[in-house]
């Protein structure tokens, strides 16, 4: 009896819901002395600091000590790519910017104290819209680029032609936890930091730095996080920071957590991009040639979006083949929180302009989008536009058959159009569409992992791994791949706080890989425990070691299962005969490769597939809809957790959805974000949730090389939702003529912009 | 004064306390932290609490409020339950352990919020089937809602040892008046309307909070801090509701909750209102009263009851006048009230409307801030023929407005199609809304215009 693929509740489900799980500024109790830190935040998007002055801080009761650049024992910088990213900043780079940190015994009194320093600021030129920075030539890197055959030529010779853009709104991750760090010293002042971070090894090296200490004299744990989303994979880094500047300083432990609005004011989002095309195509709709230039956002500093545009490059294939296509993309400098990772990382923005695309040609030609879609998948023997071959290029079709046919989809295209015909104010809209998602970070050297496994001589097991738990379900797959490795039950296995100093040098939890890099490795150190153990117990069975099977906490011979020993017999029977008990684990992914001087290579170790057919409901009078029905059919190997998968995959979709519907980042003129809180912003309510909402994971899918035949869950699902815009294009295309031509939506797909996309339609009637 | 109640069946006194205190901070303060903190408005649930309460039904229940727009000082006398105090003796409680066999919880993070919702509608008298909005005032970011939905769906019922169904046999505990005050403000809670307006002509720079929904998300976000805070949660004469005769009168501290259980669907138009207004959470505590007086141009409260010519009564120590809804707003968030006067009740005449309607844009359905609402209502003769028109709205103007001109232009003529498109011109020149990041400038010109096209089409069943 194993627990490996079968549906276990997550590892902490019991503390989740009694409330007794721990998050980092659950702690606070937990540190008499405890100082509170609030940030000095500027009034403006672009200005120089002329002058600071904390001396009226230092008179608020209850105020200790205000952080400044000058107190900085290490390095001034926290920048993850390249040093641009200053912790405490002589140049404001975007409103809400904070130029020091207030220490107090209270919160209130560290806020009554930011709000007494004095700064006097130089206002500078900001730029703020996306567009604008283009046109101005605001960029932070040099253009990447993709390309095979010649798009031009092939764009010349193809039947069709046509050509736009799109905006893309960016998203604020609104984990429900904001960010958060404690940090203290030992008796010997090295720096214990508690951090709600994605990635413990890099919080530990940017704290280092700024303290000018080895890593050696920091170490960074995360109990869990409270949602992360790819928003703490480097942007926990400064508040650690922050933190540990503070408990060196003071001696005393120090708290850092942002309120909601700072959170959403200061920390970066999903890249807003801008998309530009021309495609060639034929009468069928079959793709030929395709120009596209992305432009993405970056914000003030580079953050992670080198990368994560190069993501975008690599997704604006999608599931389709492009023969002759060259692709360019271009980070942007704006007045505005550095945009960073979120779900996807890139992939989304990419994707979601390739179904633009597609959409638009079907559309031109007055053909079904679904069927345009079909014809354009990869086949046997293609290769991406970066070179990779597609493995698997069945797997896209199979799905689009299996979808098309438990989604009802040909009956419902027909009931819908019946519809439609009797309601002139109400319209319905189905809409289909493929994901293909690159697994494997793209950068190759994060593609390790590391495991520290630990047998007691009673049986039980503590499980360390690199990775970290924000709900995805990572400790609770981990747990699962321990159990099954050792043959001993989920209650045997302690799942234990990621920490940099049980395994050192650790990737982020990101690009999906979680389960797979870390299962990899945990897998390993089991199997070199299990090894051993067989040893032992083979002498008492009197079997060779290579016949000892370990079972849910029993061990036997194969094929006899009785007489057993038991799992903690076998461990203390090792430890008697001095047999290590504990073990590493590593794994690094094999076989990938990318050169940037060519732009080809194999950047990923598989693709995820999966593909969602949604039906929507739109209200001509206002552009309000209502989400009817989603059905989902979606990849994820041999599933290593079901229920972790279902989840990872409803919570994708909802978010995706959230993304290209409800969520908009709204600036002021004065760069201020306009929509800073939950009032705002709105993410997805139980409103939003289908009150049809099917979910099938794809049977007879293994996944070769990678841990039990699974595959990697938490991002491929965000891009489902496409499938939300796509019929939400759908219905608005029904309130026109019904002749052939471009339905043009804005993204997010807010209310009114739909309302306007009906306007548009109902115009191209008149 | 020490103020006192109960959490978790455990006594709590507190001496000494900032009456802007609220009983989130209080209880992670005390180290029960299970009860978090995701924005600090009332808008996502991950700090509810739920409460002992007599309903409008005269129903003892745990109702579910946020505790990051609770005042501590209104804590006083109350039998409170956090999260901590739902599993009993080492058992998890049913709704928890459904939540964990559904995969009702990834990260953790609102799962408390979630539970609390849950537990609350587990004991709702005469549950039968799931009220969505149960949970529709709790926000999460991972799960999609789908297995939380499932488990709000298949819940099943209290058997009879259950020690909080037992609890609900028994009143809930009185609420004592407060007289709290401490160095940093006073917090004060009247029985009577005579005491509290005698305290308001004593300390006239008190501010007035009755449910804290819109007052404490200013002392949270802007970080307003009173010195005096007046709660007239408990005034009896402000909790009463009529339906009368000729008018329908609700206690201005009614909770909207409270409101919706005395209308029982009597007056369409408001029943329209209830489940766009604010989640269950919010209108656990939100008063009409409240969202009248702060005035503001996007409550909803004010177009509806525009649209039903509700007037309003001030009480102060000198007597009582009435006001026509119409004219309480005197600017952008302020009214004709003078700081002696307490907004008592409001009154909605009687025979209703024939036509009512209420229409909210926003971008999300449920527990989102109008974008522009519009609050219509038509009497008409049999030929139907307007006899009066009542054409308001929120999110256009610095106040909840009525488009005047085209109402009177409407009466006397027969309701059609071809009326709404001869009113159009007038509803288009009536406001000049702003933009702002809910919607543009002229997407508020279009929707005064759209929805009253939208009220013919659904009021004479989608005839074209």
């Amino acid at each position: 009896m194993t627990s490996l693929g079968k549906p276990m509740a997550h590892e902490s489900a019991l503390a989740h819901v009694t409330g007794s799980a721990l998050f980092t500024d659950d702690l606070c109790g937990r540190f008499p002395g405890l100082l509170h830190a609030h940030p000095v935040t500027a009034p403006h998007a672009h200005a120089r600091v002329l002058a600071l002055d904390a001396s009226a801080a230092l008179i608020v009761p209850g105020v200790l000590r205000v952080l400044t650049a000058a107190d900085v024992p290490g390095q001034n910088q926290i920048g993850p790519a390249r040093p641009d990213e200053p912790l405490f900043p002589t140049e404001v780079m975007f409103h809400g910017h904070a130029v020091a940190w207030v220490l107090a015994e209270s919160e209130e009194a560290a806020r009554l104290g930011a709000a007494a320093v004095r700064v006097e600021y130089q206002p500078l030129p900001a730029v703020l819209e996306l567009e604008a920075a283009v046109g101005e030539g605001s960029f932070q890197t040099e253009p990447l680029r993709l390309s095979r055959g010649s798009a031009q030529a092939a764009l010349a010779r193809a039947p069709h032609r046509l050509a736009g853009e799109l905006f893309v709104g960016g998203q604020e991750h609104f984990y429900l936890e904001t960010q958060s760090a404690i940090a203290h010293l030992d008796e010997q002042g090295r720096v214990f930091v508690h951090s709600s971070t994605q990635h413990p090894s890099e919080t530990q090296e940017v704290v280092a730095r700024v303290l000018g200490a080895h890593r050696h004299d920091v170490t960074v744990q995360c109990l869990r996080m409270g949602g992360a989303f790819g928003g703490k994979e480097v942007q926990a880094n400064a508040w650690a920071a922050v933190a540990a500047l503070g408990a060196r300083l003071t001696g005393r432990p120090t708290r850092v957590r942002l309120s909601r609005a700072h959170d959403t004011s200061m920390t970066g989002k999903r890249h807003p991009f801008l998309g530009r095309f021309e495609v060639g195509f034929d009468a069928q709709g079959t793709l030929l040639a395709l120009r596209m230039q992305l432009f993405a956002d970056g914000g003030w500093c580079l953050d992670l979006s080198e990368p994560i545009l190069y993501r975008a490059l690599f997704h604006a294939d999608n599931a389709y083949r492009l023969p002759d296509v060259e692709l360019e993309g271009r980070v942007v400098r704006t007045h505005k929180t550095s945009m960073t990772a979120f779900r996807g990382f890139g992939g989304p923005q990419g994707m979601l302009m390739i179904e633009e695309v597609v959409d638009r040609v079907a559309r031109t030609l007055g053909l079904d989008p679904c069927a345009v879609r079909e014809r354009n998948f990869y086949r046997d023997g293609d290769t991406t536009p970066y070179g990779q071959e597609v493995r698997d290029p069945e797997r896209m079709p199979r799905i689009w058959r299996e979808l098309t046919a438990s989604s009802d989809y040909a009956d419902r295209r027909q009931a819908i159009a019946d519809h439609n015909l009797r309601t002139p104010h109400l319209k319905r809209g189905l809409a289909l569409t493929p994901v293909k998602f690159g697994i494997s970070f793209t950068t190759a050297f994060f593609n390790q992992a590391g495991a520290l496994v630990l047998v007691y001589a009673d049986g039980s097991v503590q499980v360390n791994h690199g990775g970290t738990e924000m709900g995805q379900g990572l400790h609770t797959k981990m747990l699962q791949v321990a159990s099954h490795t050792l043959g001993v039950p989920p209650s045997s296995v302690r799942m234990m706080p990621t920490q940099t100093d049980k395994v050192p040098n650790t990737s982020a939890t990101a690009a999906s890989s979680g389960a797979d890099l870390n299962g990899a490795a945990i897998k390993a150190a089991c199997e070199t425990l299990r090894s051993r153990l067989a040893e032992v117990a083979a002498r008492e069975l009197g079997a060779p070691a290579d016949e000892v099977v370990f079972d849910d906490g029993r061990v036997f011979a194969r094929g006899r299962p009785e007489p057993a020993l038991s799992f903690s017999h076998v461990a203390h029977q090792a430890h008697l005969q001095r047999v290590p008990l504990f073990a590493t684990g590593y794994y690094r992914t094999p076989g990938i490769h990318f050169d940037r001087a060519t732009g080809t290579g194999k950047p990923f170790h598989y693709f995820a597939y999966g593909a969602a057919a949604t039906e929507v409901e739109v209200d001509g009078f206002t552009g309000m809809y209502q989400i009817r029905r989603v059905d989902i059919l979606h990849d994820v190997g041999d599933s290593l957790s079901p229920q972790v998968d279902q989840g990872q995959i409803e919570g994708g979709f909802i978010q995706g959805l959230g993304w290209l519907t409800l969520e908009e980042l709204v600036w002021g003129a004065d760069g201020r974000l306009a929509t800073a809180n939950a009032s705002t912003y709105k993410l997805p309510g139980l409103g939003e949730c289908p009150p049809i909402f099917n979910v099938a994971l794809l049977e007879r899918a293994t996944e070769p090389d990678v841990v039990y035949g699974s595959k990697a869950v938490g991002e491929p699902p965000f891009m489902l939702a496409i499938s939300a815009r796509e019929a939400l294009r759908d219905a608005v295309a029904a309130f026109g003529s019904g002749r052939p031509g471009v339905v043009e939506l804005a993204s997010p797909a807010t209310p009114e912009a739909v309302f306007w996309a009906i306007e548009r339609a109902r115009g191209s009637t008149a | 004064m020490a103020i006192r109640f109960t959490l978790n069946d455990l006594p709590v006194e507190v001496e000494d306390f900032d009456p802007n205190t609220t009983l989130l901070a209080f209880l992670r303060a005390r180290g029960m932290t299970g009860t978090k903190e995701g924005c600090a408005e009332g808008e996502c649930g991950a700090c509810a609490v739920a409460w002992v309460q007599r309903d409008a039904l005269g129903n003892t229940r745990y109702q579910p409020v946020n505790a990051c727009l609770l005042l501590l000082g209104s804590c006083a006398g109350r039998e409170i339950v956090s999260i901590e105090g739902i599993a009993r003796g080492g058992e998890l409680h049913p709704v928890q352990q459904a939540m964990v066999d559904r995969g009702g919880s990834q990260c953790g993070y609102c799962t408390p919020g979630f539970v609390v919702s849950l537990f609350a509608e587990y004991y709702r008298p005469g549950r039968t089937e799931l009220d969505p909005e149960a949970i529709a005032g709790n926000l999460c970011r991972c799960t999609g809602y789908r297995p939380i939905r499932e488990v709000a769906e298949r819940m099943g019922q209290p058997d009879e040892s259950d020690p909080f169904r037992r609890r609900l046999a028994l009143a809930p505990p009185p609420l004592e008046p407060v007289r709290h005050g401490s160095e940093a403000g006073r917090f004060l809670r009247p029985s009577t309307l005579s005491e509290a307006l005698a305290l308001l002509a004593a300390e006239p720079g008190a501010v007035i909070v009755a449910g804290g929904t819109d007052v404490v998300v200013e002392v949270n976000q802007r970080h307003r801090r009173h010195l005096g805070l007046l709660s007239l949660e408990s005034v009896a004469e402000l909790t009463r509701f009529e339906y009368g005769a000729d008018r329908v009168r609700i206690g201005a501290a009614l909770s909207l909750t409270e409101v919706e259980q005395h209308l029982a669907g009597r007056v369409p138009l408001l029943e329209q209102l209830f489940p766009l207004f604010s989640s269950r959470l919010i209108r656990n505590r939100a008063t009409l009263g409240g969202n009248l007086m702060t005035a503001s141009p996007i409550g909803d409260g004010a177009p509806a009851l525009l649209a039903l010519d509700a007037e309003v009564e001030l009480v102060s120590l000198g007597g009582t006048r009435t006001v026509p809804l119409s004219e309480l707003f005197t600017g952008y968030r302020r009214t004709a009230r003078k700081p002696d006067e307490i907004l008592s009740a409001i009154t909605i005449p009687l025979p209703l409307p024939d036509v009512q309607r209420f229409y909210k844009v926003s971008k999300r359905v449920l527990d989102d801030i109008s974008t522009v609402a519009a609050a219509f209502s038509l009497r008409l003769e049999p030929s139907g023929k307007v006899l009066a028109a009542r054409l308001a709205y929120g999110g256009v103007a610095a106040t909840p407005a009525r488009a005047r001109d085209a109402e009177a232009f409407m009466v006397g003529q027969i309701w059609s199609r071809e009326l709404v498109l001869r009113t159009q011109p007038l509803l288009a020149r009536a406001f000049s809304p702003i933009g702002d990041h809910r919607g543009s400038a002229d997407y508020r010109s279009t929707m005064i215009v759209r929805l009253l096209e939208k009220l013919w089409v659904d009021s004479s069943g989608g005839a074209a």
